[in-house]
């Protein structure tokens, strides 16, 4: 079925606020609750875990700091997800336009390293995002023209970028001083850190500007959808090609414009990397943000400004489970994944749920 | 190793059997994946399975001494790990693709959480012994399947069931067929098999579990059947043909032709880069089920 129908966007006849949020959010429990359910087979105290991981999320700034450079990845790809589902596309692709978007600008980087500041800037960003933009482009393209399945292409899109950049990261573009997988670091013009107001806040830590960025996106990507014209058309054509069709809104443009602005936004995971924390790209450097963004729309049923408030939820989660390995003895940050499984899960029985007894009303915003 | 060396009897026939063992997990998986596709239901999990597959072989082999143990072991692993799939997919209609993604995260996260607990290691499991290693029968058994699910799909009735579930639902519910009982059992059968897959990785390629050994096979292995068309034969080809990338990507690592060295990665992303070619349509349409994915 055409994903956006689970997520259409109904008024809610909110009988009382308690049953609102049981409806928007007793996935993410549900999920949270089995999840930690599963550590007492293996003889661990659940309520244990969860002290551990809320501790290792926010027990001092420079926790809190790592906690909200994932969230600043997350609301990326989260909103990345979320606007090719309004326009009824699923984009499992953010991964790989992440992936081209940080190669993009460190190749950008290696071959202009002279480019003073602050064009250097402007220059370094355009090419992020052209690099994601044009990564997007190809399935949306090939959905509007040559009716191809924009999940299978994006899925086999993430394994060729994955494939170029380890081509180009190891045998192009190496850190000679380092044995690790991973390119050289990219001139201080480029960087933001030098300025980083937000950095100075949790010392030491890698959260930086993007989160400003990010915040920022979501909130023009919630006035997109409510007060423009093209962020109508976008949702209608998504919700209702047919109809759009023959309303005169253009669905087959549309299409290419929610994939194109889907990978400008996945771009801002790998800014967030590059510009904003390392100056360089390392192999694996996202545990696939891509796919925990799925998430993340999903349990904020695809409300840029709830994808905040999820972003930093699974960014919590994973920042937590990354302690598990040290804290206890048979759990490892491994568990973080069980974790965003469930909850995906759990977002999904929630659905069920919302069907059965409050007649599809998945309570948006 | 001089380039001379590929164009001996020896080499190539021996780069022939290494292409077909490769194949053998692709076989398995693109199988099970055509049996869940042809029903109805999309398949992104088939890695999930396969890594299921693996493991529990690899582990079930080790604790009995006997990979036959391991192999029956995975199928009924991912028979009923696929049973948690279909019970979102098909009971909660949850939406397909996600549940596939997050099934791919849950057994990512699964093993390593398991493996901990059971042999104290995230990683591997232990080796086995090289005289309960199976050295043909896992090939047999790949080629036995793809026979048996073209005669079941193609010269049996409830073979129809799944292809009109995949096709017409609406035609087999007025048939008085239940679309969900075949879905299952075609889910509960993909799981199986492609665990099946999974294990002939761990051991028949190998001699244990390492951790995500799957390496993107079960995406592979969805593309070969895209390009097979969703037809059980033609995807056996494709397999063979990706086996025959796989091994050749294995024998030109390091290998310098000239002053050029072949980067393995470029032979790595092929298969990704023929499905998205074949998807656009530039050599013929390739057609999937029409109510693929629909509910």
């Amino acid at each position: 079925m055409n994903p956006s129908n689970l997520f259409l966007k109904k008024t809610s006849h909110i009988s009382s606020s308690f049953l609102y949020f049981l409806r928007t959010s007793s996935g993410f429990f549900i999920g949270l609750f089995f999840a930690l359910l599963l550590t007492l087979i293996v003889g661990e105290n659940p309520v244990h875990i969860f002290l551990i991981i809320m501790k290792s999320a926010f027990g001092s700034a420079y926790d809190l700091g790592l906690t909200l450079f994932y969230t600043t990845s997350l609301i990326f790809t989260g909103l990345s997800v979320a606007i090719a589902f309004r326009g009824g596309l699923f984009n499992i692709g953010a991964e790989g336009q992440l992936t081209m978007s940080a190669l993009g600008m460190v190749g950008f980087a290696y071959l202009f390293p002279e480019i003073p500041r602050p064009f250097s800037y402007v220059a370094i960003f355009l090419v992020g995002s052209l690099c994601g933009a044009v990564w997007a482009f190809i399935p949306g393209y090939l959905k509007a023209f040559r009716d191809s399945h924009e999940v299978i292409v994006t899925m086999m899109l993430n394994f060729v970028a994955a494939g170029i950049s380890s081509y180009v990261i190891v045998n192009v573009i190496p850190n000679q001083q380092s044995q690790n997988p991973e390119s050289f670091i990219i001139s201080d013009s480029f960087r933001t850190n030098h300025f980083d107001f937000i950095n100075t806040l949790f010392p030491d830590s890698p959260a930086n500007l993007f989160l400003l960025l990010a915040i920022f996106t979501a909130i023009m990507l919630y006035l997109f959808f409510e007060k423009t014209l093209l962020g109508y058309e976008l949702k209608v054509s998504g919700e209702n090609p047919l109809a759009a069709e023959r309303a005169g809104i253009p669905v087959k443009k549309m299409m290419i414009i929610a994939m194109v602005l889907s990978g400008l936004f996945a771009s801002g995971s790998g800014m967030n990397e590059v510009m904003g924390f390392s100056g360089q790209f390392k192999m694996g450097f996202s545990p696939e943000f891509g796919f925990i963004g799925i998430a993340v729309a999903l349990m904020s049923n695809n409300n840029p400004l709830g994808i905040m408030v999820s972003a930093f939820l699974m960014g919590a989660l994973h920042k937590g489970a990354s302690d598990l390995d040290f804290e206890t003895e048979t759990i490892t940050r491994d568990f973080s994944k069980i974790l965003q499984a469930m909850i995906i899960f759990g977002v999904g029985f929630q659905y069920y749920l919302n069907k059965k007894f409050f007649r599809g009303e998945n309570g948006s915003h | 190793m001089e380039a001379t060396d590929f164009f001996s009897i020896s080499f190539i026939l021996s780069f022939l059997i290494s292409s077909l063992r490769v194949s053998v997990p692709l076989i398995f998986a693109s199988q099970a994946g055509l049996l869940s596709e042809r029903s109805g239901i999309v398949q992104i999990g088939l890695e999930g399975f396969m890594l299921i597959g693996a493991f529990s072989a690899a582990s079930f082999a080790h604790y009995y001494q006997s990979s036959y143990v391991g192999f029956g072991m995975a199928f009924l692993m991912g028979s009923f790990f696929s049973f948690l799939f279909s019970l979102f997919v098909i009971k909660f209609k949850a939406d397909q693709i996600v549940i596939g993604t997050a099934f791919n995260l849950l057994i990512a996260g699964l093993i390593p959480f398991i493996s901990k607990f059971l042999f104290n290691s995230t990683g591997s499991t232990p080796s086995l012994p090289i005289e309960i290693r199976l050295s043909v029968i896992p090939i047999l058994l790949a080629f036995l399947a793809v026979i048996l699910i073209h005669l079941w799909l193609y010269h049996f009735r409830s073979g129809y069931w799944v292809q009109f579930a995949g096709e017409h639902p609406e035609t087999l519910l007025s048939a008085g067929v239940s679309v969900d009982k075949v879905r299952y059992i075609c889910l509960a059968l993909c799981g199986g098999v492609a665990a099946l897959g999974g294990a002939s990785l761990s051991l028949f390629l190998s001699s244990n579990y390492s951790p995500l050994m799957t390496g993107g096979r079960g995406f592979i292995a969805l593309s070969a059947v895209i390009l097979g068309k969703w037809k059980p034969i033609p995807t056996l080809l494709a397999c063979l043909l990706f086996g025959i990338l796989d091994a050749l990507q294995i024998r030109l690592q390091g290998v310098i032709i000239g002053d050029f060295k072949i980067p393995v990665q470029w032979i790595q992303i092929l298969p990704y880069l023929l499905t998205i070619i074949i998807l656009a349509g530039l050599f013929g349409k390739s057609k999937a089920p029409a109510f693929l994915g629909k509910k």
